[in-house]
Formats: C-alpha cells, structure tokens, sequence
C-alpha cells in the first residue's frame, strides 16, 4: 500500500481546508419535500447574502434542470455561479450514499469562479427521510410546508428531527389549508430538542430574514 | 491479494456516480428498443459483446501496467459520441476520487493530477483494480459487468420493469461475462508488448446515435 503524494492532486473528500492551507467555503444542505418551498428560499437567501459573501449553488433536480432555471431566470446569481447536478430518478442517493458528483460540482465552482464563502446545495424534492452525507455539507436546512399537513412535525424523521435547521415554510398559507401553526412548533421542538425552527412565510416582510440570520452565525462560526 | 476487494469494487453501491447513469437504456426505451425483460437481455447483450468489450479491454490493460495516458486517447479513439466521451470521463473523474478515499495508491494519485477532469472510466477502473490488490481478469469482469448492471438497474425504474426479472436477466448473460473478460484479458496482454492499437474496436452505432439525441433532451431521468 503507497499513501500518496496528496500535492497538486484534487481532494478525495470534504476535507475543510483549500490545497493552499485556507478554510474553502461553508456549504449548506437544503432538503425537504416537493413543492415545499426549497428553491424559493435558496432564491431568498442568495439576494440577502449576495452582497456580503461570495455565493454559489448546486441543485439537484430529479428529472429536469428546472430549479436551476428558476434560479438562473430570476437572476439571484450570475448564470456561472448555479450548477446543476443530474441524479437519475434518486436525488437522496446523490447528497447521501454515492456524493461524487456533488462534490466535483461544488469543485468546479470554487475552480471558476472563487474563492467562494458560502455553497447552498439544494436537494432534488424528496421524502422526510432524505438527509445529507456530512461528506458533502457542513450543515443542512430541511424545509417543509404548512400545506404539507400540520402533523409532518410530529411524525418526525431524519429531515424533521436532526437537520440543524428546520423551516416551517409558507406560514401564511395556515389558516386556508387548516393547519395548526402553534401545534406544528410544539411537535417540532418536541422532536427537535434545542435545534433550532423558523416559520416563516417568504410573501411578508420578513421574509428570509431569520434563515439568512442563522446562515451568517453559522459562516461565523466557520471563518472563526 | 484479497478476493473479498473485488465485492467491494463490484459492489453496484460503490460511490462512484454509476446510479445517475442508464448506459443508454434511457434512450433505448423511448426510441421502443426496450419495452420489457427480453428486450432488456438483447440490448444488454449487444451491449456486452460491443461497448462492453472494448472497455473491458481498456480496463486489462490498464489493470496491466500499460500507461493511462495511451489508453485514454485509445477510448476516445473509440468512442465517437462526445456525448458518451463527457459521460466516461465524468465516470472517471468519479470513480478516482472514490477509488482514492477506498484503496489510497501513488497511482490513482498521479492519474487524478493527469486528468483533472477525469480519464475514460474504464481506464479508471483497472487501475483501481491494481490499487485494490486485484487482477486484469478482475478489472475485466468489473467493467464488463457494470455495462450491463446499469442498464438492467435503470430499466426498473423507467419500465417499472420486475426487478427479479431484472436480475434473471443478468444471470442469463453470466457466461457472455465470462468470454468477454477473458476476452478482455488476452487483448490487454497483446497490448502490452504491442501498444494499444491491437485492443477492440466495436461499436453500437444505435448506442453512439441514442447518446447523443439523449443529450439534448430537456427532460429525463438519467445523465447518460
């Protein structure tokens, strides 16, 4: 067995530093179920963050490049800094089990246009059990929905119950569809301990604030 | 040399990006090539005997010592399709970065300098073999296999096809394998001593043709 000369060859892995010895960009997992609300507040966060920090993003769409079109037609970020990873039919399987593609993305990114402080990875619309590899992201965001059914919080599951951030998304949504705000924060901090849950609807005032706030605590902490 | 490396290398759960790959059977499918588990097992075969034979082959040599760089432009040189060119070298790029973290080797270190962005996978995959402990015949029958699991894996999900029926399939085609590793192997030795020029050079125009029509659709599944 030969260990390598690990010079000027590329990482094998989400080791924290740059080949030059710099801590490389924070990157930030965002999970949740389709139609939650992942892609708007990835959208949110880049016009809040994007003139502090250095930003890009990878998506994971399931069958099209339609959330990175989304983004691109919105204009949240120059077209160079959004990259699309294809995930043939199993978008948990490319941000938990098999992640090399996801990596290489966010590789080509730092490579093109970094030095880069902050990669949002936004997962492919998936189920509650849908997690990412701690491999790929140094922290993850699942996003979930009031319209989505008010009693998702209390039927946990990985997303719900560990990610280190839990958006409880379109709140002003609430009182059409029936769901009990106050019910889906008690079961969520019931699940969650002490990490932390912000409701929050992108249409007030608001909006993304809070999620943006926890982002900047978080690179923070990174850069300390 | 441990035989228990090659499960581990074969294993279709290795991380090395093969899931977001159908190996053309998306294609075939909407082009009504495959339709069902007989069609499957005629596509898989022609596969086998022509793109599977040629990377196979690749990969003896490679798991033989003959040098990387020689053996790419020897895949380019058979794969006409820049579409199927991109898709090898991004397999590459992966299965080198897992094949680093898995069996760490001068070797992978010095190919992942080389080629950045990734040598044709198959030349990836012999030369993981060596750093795996294993054999040409073992790189070959990697290869060989892995071009007709990825189909049959793929058509389950577009065809919702039964995934018994799936495998039958590819237990049908063992003793096709099984000539064309060791097909495989006697054309990597030839190569050794009498350069590339004397490994296969089949091709499946329809694959070729079918890779790149798939390209440049705005909705699909797989990324090959």
């Amino acid at each position: 067995m030969h260990l390598g000369d690990h010079h000027n060859t590329p990482a094998v892995s989400a080791d924290a530093h740059r080949p030059d010895g710099t801590r490389r960009a924070l990157r930030i997992g965002l999970g949740g179920p389709v139609g939650s609300g992942k892609t708007a507040t990835v959208a949110a966060l880049c016009r809040a963050l994007r003139e502090e920090l250095s930003l890009a993003v990878v998506t994971n769409d399931i069958y099209t490049r339609e959330d990175a079109e989304f983004l691109l037609r919105e204009a949240v970020l120059p077209p160079e800094r959004i990259s699309a990873v294809e995930t043939g039919a199993c978008p948990h399987t490319a941000i938990r089990d098999d992640i090399s593609a996801n990596l290489e993305a966010i590789e080509d990114l730092e490579e093109e246009v970094g030095p880069l402080d902050l990669v949002l990875v936004e997962s492919g619309g998936d189920n509650l059990t849908a997690t990412f590899s701690k491999g790929l992201v140094d922290a993850q965001i699942f996003v979930i929905d009031v319209a989505g059914g008010d009693d998702i919080p209390r039927k946990g599951g990985p997303g719900v119950s560990t990610a280190d951030l839990l958006i409880v998304n379109k709140t002003d949504l609430a009182p059409y569809v029936g769901s009990d705000l106050a019910r889906m924060a008690a079961d969520a901090k019931a699940q969650r301990g002490e990490l932390p849950v912000v409701l929050q609807s992108l249409r007030s005032e608001e909006g993304v604030r809070d999620v943006a706030d926890w982002v900047r605590a978080r690179i923070a902490a990174w850069t300390a | 040399m441990s035989r228990a490396a090659l499960l581990v290398l074969a294993d279709g759960r290795f991380p090395a990006g093969g899931h977001a790959h159908s190996g053309g059977a998306e294609a075939a499918v909407r082009a009504g090539h495959i339709t069902d588990a007989a069609s499957l097992e005629e596509f898989c075969r022609g596969r086998l005997h022509t793109s599977g034979a040629v990377a196979a082959s690749l990969a003896a040599a490679a798991a033989l010592g003959v040098d990387p760089g020689e053996l790419d432009l020897a895949a380019d040189a058979r794969t006409p399709s820049p579409a199927l060119r991109v898709a090898a070298r991004r397999l590459g790029r992966q299965l080198v970065r897992a094949a680093r973290a898995t069996w760490p080797h001068r070797e992978l270190d010095a190919l992942a300098g080389r080629f950045p962005k990734g040598a044709h996978q198959p030349v990836v995959m012999g030369l993981t073999a060596r750093a795996a402990g294993l054999g040409p015949l073992d790189a070959a029958y990697c290869s060989a296999y892995e071009g007709v699991s990825g189909p049959a894996t793929a058509v389950v999900r577009l065809l919702s096809l039964d995934p018994f029926d799936a495998t039958g399939v590819l237990a049908r085609l063992a003793p096709d394998l099984d000539r064309v590793a060791r097909d495989a192997v006697e054309a990597g030795r030839a190569a050794v001593t009498e350069g590339v020029d004397v490994l296969p050079a089949r091709s499946a125009p329809l694959l070729e043709i079918g890779a790149e029509a798939h390209a440049a659709w705005a909705v699909r599944l797989f990324a090959s």
